[in-house]
């Protein structure tokens, strides 16, 4: 056991957005104790869980994986990986893992990977529904049944304790599934009973790398110090700083509250917490409470629903951009009269949207009279069918329409701008979180699986 | 009369995972802090009106030590659903600039 303090070097916000080299070298020669990141989130949508996939490029993933592992193996010490492959479902666990073993080959690494598996499976989720553990937040209700039926995949959200058990088995490499951000870079801490108040919001701090930096683009990781009475944080670019401000104000990133924060068997609460600079570059941090409550896994899932797929015109028409609300209503009723016209009954249940970028595409209001006519507009069509292919043949009835739609009657037929030949684009089917609740659970490793690649010498795999 | 604009220094907002959005009021300075954080302007009937949000979920956090009022309220529609237009809610600050706190 270490006596502590226990330094943690969080490389990048995310694995695969930059991890540094030198960074990393820098922050070994602090004496990090592990090497902890996490690898994704729900932020960028609901497809990745859904389909399986990274956000994130193969090779930006292994680069940054590579220089990770290299320098975990050099120094002998653990590289912790949450929310593999930007989703944390399965797919996405062996997605990294993947990666992981074709480094380690091409290297001639031999670590102990402990693999964290936290994908539900339907038959569990009900049963546990059905005994009343699942319970929903806000703004959504109780869970049905269907609902879960309705997902691709779900997974819990993972604290820290399977960690520290894969850890405790002698692991040198974890890539975890779904986890929170914060129970990734607190497992080690904690294993090593520093201060939990400190743990917990040394690593929310730390969780998007040099976002609690004073320049977030110098740089892209940071090293915590955790002890037993507080921690310290600081940028592993030299010629960047932490001050008190940019640390606080961390906390108000990306959180509903500022304050508290829900986690799997407890809350971190940060009111009287106070942040210090030790020097120019270095905050510290003391106050921060941990208040232990029964245990807690976020559940998230993802559906697949119905397909789209759009266009895209330019108008640079004066006529047009001075009667832009006229003109979109105008156009919306002919292309659904003449998709309905066109593929009658089969069209069925359909979604049409137009989309006036330059005018109000992104809020969806009516600009007040009198606004000022834009110098151009892009005009996104939206058509959302059942299958894709009834979606296309909406886009294929409606594209005379949509390319030459006029504003004035009784006038030759106006052409706008399409930008791509064809014109129709398949955009695939839309993606939707379907869950916001938690289960609760007896022990923290009911809803977790752990597996084993042993690459040292003589072992079995 | 003095609008949000006036008052803040900068304002942002983000997706606070797939149900949430928050806001961040960061006021020019302490005064301003004190004489409009609590303003019944940027009360919950505010984002029911502009974001369709229910009152009775909005929250409201005031952050003394940095000069700022966080604000998080329920997205009326999942991120990422057939009509989404602002995936991350990073622009949805926009409708708050000119409400007016006086």
């Amino acid at each position: 056991m270490t006596e502590g303090p226990i330094r943690i070097l969080v490389p990048s916000g995310s694995l695969g957005s930059g991890v540094r080299e030198t960074e990393v070298r820098r922050g070994i020669e602090l004496g990090a104790h592990a090497i902890a990141t996490d690898a994704g989130s729900t932020d960028s949508g609901a497809a990745y869980l859904a389909l399986g996939i990274s956000k994130n490029d193969r090779g930006a993933v292994k680069r940054d994986l590579a220089i990770l592992l290299q320098a975990g193996a050099a120094a002998g010490i653990p590289v912790i990986i949450g929310t593999a492959g930007q989703a944390g479902g399965d797919l996405n666990v062996d997605w990294t893992r993947d990666i992981a073993l074709e480094i380690a080959r091409e290297r001639g690494l031999s670590p102990r990977i402990a693999l964290l598996y936290s994908e539900q499976d339907k038959a569990t989720l009900k049963a546990l529904n059905a005994a009343g553990r699942i319970r929903p937040l806000p703004p959504l209700g109780p869970l049905e049944d269907a609902t879960i039926d309705g997902c691709d995949h779900i997974v819990a959200a993972m604290g820290p304790e399977p960690y520290v058990a894969a850890l405790q088995a002698g692991a040198s490499v974890i890539i975890g599934g779904r986890t929170t951000d914060t129970a990734v870079l607190a497992c080690f801490a904690l294993m090593h009973g520093m201060d939990a108040g400190a743990a917990w919001h040394a690593a929310k701090i730390a969780e998007c790398g040099s976002q609690c930096t004073v320049r977030p683009a110098d740089g892209a990781g940071v090293l915590v110090t955790i002890g037993t009475d507080g921690f310290e944080v600081e940028p592993l670019n030299p010629a960047n700083r932490c001050d008190p401000h940019s640390v606080s104000a961390h906390m108000l990133y990306e959180n509903a509250n500022p304050f508290r924060l829900t986690e799997p068997g407890g809350v971190l609460d940060v009111t009287h917490a106070r942040y210090v600079a030790l020097d120019d570059r270095r905050v510290r941090v003391t106050g921060s409470v941990w208040e232990p409550q029964p245990y807690t896994m976020k559940l998230e899932g993802a559906s697949r629903g119905r397909y789209q797929t759009v266009m895209l015109i330019g108008i640079q028409d004066p006529e047009v951009l001075s009667r832009l609300d006229e003109f979109h209503d105008r156009m919306l009723g002919a292309l659904y009269e003449r998709a309905r016209r066109s593929l009658g009954p089969e069209a069925g249940d359909f979604h049409l949207s137009l989309r006036l970028y330059g005018w109000n595409a992104v809020s969806g209001d009516r600009p007040p009279p009198g606004t000022p006519p834009p110098r151009e507009v892009g005009v996104l069509f939206v058509a959302t069918a059942e299958t894709q292919a009834l979606a296309t043949r909406i886009a294929k009835a409606c594209n005379a329409w949509f390319f030459h739609f006029p504003i004035v009657a009784d006038q030759e037929l106006p052409s706008y701008g399409f930008a791509f030949t064809p014109a129709d684009i398949e955009r695939g089917p839309v993606f939707e979180f379907r869950l916001n609740h938690v289960v609760a659970v007896d022990d923290a490793m009911q809803l977790v699986r752990t597996a084993w690649i042993d690459l040292r010498e003589g072992a079995a795999a | 009369m003095t609008t949000v604009r006036d008052a803040c220094r900068h304002v942002r907002s983000k997706n606070a995972g797939p149900y949430w959005v928050t806001v961040d009021l960061f006021f020019r300075d302490a005064d301003h802090f004190a004489r409009y954080a609590g303003s019944p302007a940027l009360g919950p009937t505010l984002f029911a009106r502009l974001f369709g949000a229910d009152p009775a979920l909005v929250q409201h956090h005031r952050v003394a030590d940095l000069d700022i009022l966080k604000v998080s309220y329920p997205r009326t529609s999942p991120q990422g659903g057939e009509v989404e237009r602002d995936m991350h809610c990073g622009q949805q600050f926009v409708r708050l600039l000119d409400i007016e706190l006086d």
